[in-house]
């Protein structure tokens, strides 16, 4: 399960030829700027979750 | 010159001189002792953990060189933010184990844990090598970030006197690292950062603000891409010029692999590892892997400053002069010597964590095994207090005397070469299946891979290009190939070659322990 939380970020992120796009816009920033800053965050509440699954091993 | 914000420069820098002296007190051990002066004494906490990581990893020269990719390339550039993004799940899996079996068995480098694990001196010896050749252009690139920030004030000057802000600046820099060892820049790390959080969040919102909103910020910035392109399809002979808003198909593997590539190189620099065993603990360690995505969401703001510098119209030969020429243009004086030093400070934090990381790799992994077995505690400690001024001055030459593009080279291969102890530290910490000897077999194969791919994809010029073009017919960073080819050798040959190295740890020495 932890390892399952923490390739999805992962997967997304390698998500390239799917993110290079202009169009949904998010305030101005096309696709491409804004799904790759918002999965900053994302990326951090599935660590965060991984860890607390995952315990200390 | 300007005056203002030059002053505005100097008094912060004098700012965090008067820090980097005064951090030999904090927290203070004897700092005779190599675990003291190059670890701090394994005693950091979650927050101080969280900035000396931060300051290490995000340097003055990602901070100059990520808007300058995006400034020349759009899309390109971005490759920063999925490849930080890709960087943490893998260190939490990674890095809690490192430290653990790190601290049980007194590791202070990566070749001290190569050496427990596996029981093979040569293998040691040539983590150790990769490492120390891998960080020296490293650190010449942050003199090289500075370098663009003062040249940003306007201080002009020939010959060698050009270079004398960056010696002074960089003789102090030495001074306090002899002295106070990590403590140093650990206690920087917290007025860097907070500089730059500051004068990122002003400049985000002022600069597209001024550009009439994020919107038409990144439609200018586009349209100055298709005239690039269109510029070059006219050209005689035509060009092809990729550069956008998004990848180009040809960008997309290269794009990916870079991002991997990067990845898998990150951590094992020695620098990233030292600031990971100062850390008090596993749990600290887990935190902070879950905390310090918030540098990358800084980290992809700076990268649009590239962007910016096309929809302001900036036409710039040196596309590195990006961030420094975009805030003259839009920022009162006081604030662009307030950034400028934020920069400049960025710079020292991890040129120190580098040559700190360098000299107790050197002390511990080449000096004590082949020259002095034999050295005692103050011996070590001195002797890594020494190299790290052999490795700064390395530094200076290399910037002073040799061209820019040498630098470059240099780093780029750096780069390349990290990726090949992954192998031995990832096998290392999660299986007993791949020994010693495979590993040290897998990393000549990469290594000479490499350069083998470096070589035949360079430019008619000479530049490296780390992109090689594939039989496959796309490109791929080349760290990426020759990992693969190393850790696939490692692998196949543990199968068939006796274990003949001793491993002096335990299954247990990589979990957390119990109180």
């Amino acid at each position: 399960m932890k390892y399952v939380l923490l390739l999805i970020p992962c997967i997304c992120a390698l998500a390239a030829p799917y993110y290079n796009v202009i169009e949904p816009r998010a305030f101005g920033f096309p696709f491409f700027y804004w799904f790759n800053l918002a999965l900053i965050p994302v990326s951090m509440a599935f660590i965060y979750v991984a860890g607390k699954v995952g315990g200390d091993q | 010159m300007n005056v203002v914000a030059t002053s505005v420069f100097i008094f912060f820098f004098l700012l965090v001189t008067v820090l980097g002296f005064w951090a030999s007190r904090w927290k203070a051990g004897d700092l005779n002792s190599l675990h003291q002066w190059g670890l701090g004494g394994r005693q950091f906490g979650p927050w101080v953990t969280w900035f000396l990581i931060g300051g290490d990893l995000y340097t003055a020269y990602t901070v100059i060189a990520v808007p300058g990719l995006v400034y020349a390339l759009g899309a390109y550039g971005f490759f920063a933010v999925p490849y930080t993004v890709l960087m943490y799940p893998l260190a939490f899996l990674l890095m809690p184990r490192f430290w653990n079996v790190c601290a049980k068995h007194g590791y202070v480098t990566a070749g001290d844990f190569v050496l427990g694990r596996f029981g093979s001196k040569w293998l040691e010896l040539a983590v150790s090598v990769t490492g120390i050749l891998a960080t020296m252009p490293y650190i010449a690139l942050q003199l090289l970030g500075m370098e663009i920030v003062i040249r940003g004030l306007g201080f002009q000057g020939e010959g060698l006197m050009a270079h004398v802000p960056l010696t002074i600046a960089f003789v102090i820099l030495a001074l306090y690292t002899y002295s106070a060892g990590l403590r140093a820049p650990a206690v920087i790390a917290f007025v860097k950062d907070i500089m730059v959080y500051v004068f990122v969040i002003a400049a985000v919102v002022y600069i597209p603000y001024q550009l009439g909103g994020f919107g038409s910020m990144f439609d200018g910035a586009g349209k100055v891409f298709e005239g690039m392109v269109a510029a070059g399809a006219a050209a005689n002979p035509p060009k092809v010029v990729s550069a956008g808003l998004t990848l180009t198909q040809s960008q997309i593997w290269p794009f990916l692999t870079l991002a991997v590539g990067s990845t898998l190189a990150l951590f094992m620099y020695p620098h990233s590892l030292t600031g990971v065993l100062s850390a008090n603990g596993p749990k600290t360690i887990r935190f902070n892997m879950t905390m310090l995505p918030l540098y990358s969401l800084i980290l992809g703001l700076i990268a649009l400053f590239g962007l910016m510098g096309r929809a302001a119209g900036l036409d710039l030969k040196n596309t590195g002069d990006v961030v420094p020429q975009l805030f003259l243009k839009f920022f009162p004086d006081w604030f662009v010597g307030f950034s400028f030093a934020a920069i400049a400070i960025a710079a020292l934090v991890p040129a120190a964590m580098m040559s700190i990381g360098a000299a107790n790799t050197f002390t511990r992994n080449i000096w004590r095994p082949f020259v002095n077995a034999q050295m005692t505690d103050k011996q070590e400690s001195d002797m890594a207090k020494l190299i790290s001024l052999v490795v700064k001055v390395g530094a200076l030459l290399i910037i002073v005397g040799v061209q820019t593009q040498f630098a470059l080279n240099f780093q780029l291969l750096g780069g390349i070469i990290m990726l090949q102890i992954f192998p031995a530290l990832c096998f290392g910490l999660f299986t007993r299946k791949v020994h010693g000897q495979p590993l040290l077999i897998g990393w000549a194969v990469g290594m000479v891979l490499s350069l083998v791919l470096i070589w035949i994809s360079r430019t008619p010029a000479g530049a490296i290009v780390p992109m090689w073009s594939s039989p496959l017919g796309i490109g791929l960073y080349i760290g990426v190939v020759t990992v693969a080819a190393n850790a696939l050798v490692s692998y196949v040959l543990s199968l068939v070659m006796p274990n003949v190295g001793t491993d002096e740890t335990m299954a247990t020495d990589y979990l957390d322990a119990k109180l």
